[in-house]
């Protein structure tokens, strides 16, 4: 277990470089400098900004020393924000993005897995259809129609909810929550049924029944532990998607995380901020991925073996 | 399976006349088949049956409710939305299939080659597939859009090139299957060639998983666009998009909600119709699979 882990952050080191080589290349090829914006600006001051970002020096060594920052775990001054570093405006959304992306992974798993569950308990009746075409409506409902449909009923129409904010006022955690996590609540209990009806197929769960075990029993206790393997196993893909929801979100909520701070760093060209915000998702990310592998592993002894075989 | 592909060789047509008779059983397929065909035949003819110009405007009628001269109502410089939705389809649509186009073209021809040539090509081709995964994708979109500008072609490349990795996997696997069957090899001692092999046997043989993830791919490609667009990272005016309308909906929705729910249900309702013929395609070409 421990050595798969290392071999996986072993193998992620390649790939990080590739994404902070990739990403430095395609930010230093755009068409027009950094502050080619500002016209009026005299050519003495953008030389001193040059200057000041680093941006006179050819460009393997601004790569060399922008590698070497990263390592460090510096990713330099915004270009916008002046005399705020990168980190500091990372650091600053993280807290509001990790709230709102737990919250919306619990409402995706609690509605997911008990909407998939109870549909494989009963397949091909009213509790299967009705279940699974919600959840098809959640599919074919992107977050950024969901979340202004939100706003619109339950804030501005029927005033239960405040429509924006993130802990300003009392409820206004619940419609960001709900819009973010309602497409993985539908993949979630897709996925959920379609492993469950296979693991309740399966010899054990018929000899748990001969055993005359309860069925709360048979389905908690032994059907789920193999049949939620799968939904392990996406949550660090989901993860990944949750990032990117939280860009539509964060906007429509007003909310100041992570997302937002991309988003905008997009709209004004900040070229520091969009470098290191590109490198700590891919960062993210690739620890998500290694964390819902080795959930997946440990709840499987076949791919606990597995694992043990291949390093 | 080499009595079955035999066959398929004798009789022409029997897997797709089965395929067919199967997901003509599935109405909800149907349905989903019916509406993107009328969807199609609309944003072709878009131009003639529009019921306004695109870019007439009627400042002293602004932001209107459906009516009868106006179907789904005008925006706040009295367009009429019916038409601005019918060329944001246009636009959504053809995102839609020259972006799948494209993850279509690169997945199958990266994953026919790893598949078929094996060994240590096939690992390193797959281990770049792996990597790639690993990678943020939607955030490097953005940065591609931020970067060279949001240009429509670029978007089709880099959506195009984001969503090759899964149909490069489905191929390959299918192909390192079918290379170890018995008629390919009874292909090879006959002498035929590597093209001809590939050309009679193999491709045929991957076309109907290619097919269903096609299918399913279309409506994730759109989804991004809308996504992209939405966040104003997309599509550009003056053309427009689903995407982009829903977003100048959300600007005025407190006053003129019809100018998001229109276009939204139109864009739900077009991934509605792919999902579901979607599945009912998996269904229908590879009964093995269950329903998700």
């Amino acid at each position: 277990m421990w050595r798969f882990a290392l071999n996986r952050l072993l193998q992620a080191v390649p790939v990080l470089i590739i994404v902070i080589s990739a990403t430095f290349m395609l930010v230093h090829s755009a068409p027009g400098g950094p502050f080619s914006a500002d016209k009026a600006v005299p050519p003495e001051v953008i030389k001193a900004l040059e200057a000041q970002y680093n941006l006179d020096q050819p460009l393997w060594k601004q790569y060399i020393s922008y590698l070497g920052d990263v390592v460090q775990g510096d990713f330099g001054p915004s270009f916008k924000y002046s005399g705020r570093t990168v980190n500091e405006l990372i650091a600053a959304g993280i807290p509001a993005t990790a709230e709102l992306a737990l919250y919306a992974m619990m409402v995706a798993l609690i509605i997911g897995v008990s909407a998939g569950v109870a549909a494989a308990m009963r397949p091909n009746t009213m509790r299967d259809y009705v279940p699974m075409s919600a959840a098809m409506l959640g599919i074919c409902m992107p977050s950024f129609l969901l979340g202004p449909l939100l706003v619109l009923i339950f804030g501005i129409y029927l005033e239960w909810l405040p429509v924006s904010g993130w802990g300003d006022m009392p409820g206004d955690k619940i419609m960001p929550s709900i819009t973010l996590g309602t497409g993985y609540a539908a993949y979630i209990a897709r996925l959920s049924r379609g492993s469950m009806l296979e693991v309740l197929s399966q010899d054990y769960i018929r000899t748990a029944r001969a055993k005359g075990l309860s069925e709360p029993v048979i389905i908690f206790k032994h059907a789920m532990r193999g049949g939620l393997i799968p939904v392990v196993a996406f949550l660090g893909p989901a993860f990944a998607g949750l990032l990117g929801g939280s860009f539509v979100v964060e906007t429509i909520f007003q909310i100041p995380g992570l997302g937002r701070f991309y988003v905008q760093a997009a709209f004004n060209r900040d070229y520091t901020m969009i470098l290191g915000m590109t490198i700590f998702f891919a960062a993210l990310i690739i620890l998500f991925n290694l964390l819902s592998d080795m959930l997946a592993i440990w709840l499987d002894p076949k791919l606990r073996q597995q694992a043990r075989g291949n390093n | 399976m080499d009595q079955i592909s035999l066959q398929q060789q004798e009789q022409g047509t029997s897997l797709w006349k089965d395929a067919w008779i199967k997901l003509s059983k599935n109405y909800l397929a149907l349905f989903g088949l019916g509406i993107l065909a009328l969807l199609c035949v609309i944003s072709i003819l878009t131009p003639w049956i529009a019921p306004y110009g695109y870019e007439e405007q009627n400042l002293m009628l602004g932001a209107t409710a459906p009516s009868l001269e106006h179907w789904l109502g005008t925006d706040i410089f009295g367009r009429d939305m019916l038409t601005r939705i019918m060329y944001g389809g246009r636009v959504s649509l053809t995102v839609g299939f020259i972006a799948t186009a494209v993850a279509l073209i690169i997945g199958v021809l990266w994953g026919a080659i790893a598949g078929f040539v094996g060994g240590r090509v096939d690992a390193v081709m797959m281990r770049i597939v792996d990597i790639m995964y690993a990678l943020p994708f939607m955030i490097f979109i953005v940065l591609l859009m931020v970067v060279f500008g949001r240009n429509i072609l670029l978007l089709f490349l880099a959506i195009g090139a984001v969503e090759w990795l899964t149909m490069a996997r489905i191929v390959r696997s299918q192909v390192m299957s079918l290379r170890k069957q018995e008629f390919v090899e009874a292909a090879h001692s006959l002498g035929l060639s590597q093209w001809t092999i590939i050309r009679r046997h193999i491709i045929p043989n991957t076309l109907g998983p290619v097919i269903v993830y096609t299918t399913l791919t279309i409506p994730s490609v759109m989804l991004l666009e809308a996504f992209l667009s939405f966040l104003g990272l997309g599509i550009q005016p003056p053309q427009s998009s689903w995407g982009l309308l829903i977003n100048y909906g959300v600007e005025t929705m407190e006053e003129y909600p019809w100018l998001l729910i229109f276009p939204g249900i139109t864009l739900s309702l077009t991934l509605f119709a792919l999902n579901f013929l979607g599945d009912g395609l998996r269904d229908a070409l590879d009964p093995r699979t269950s329903k998700d």
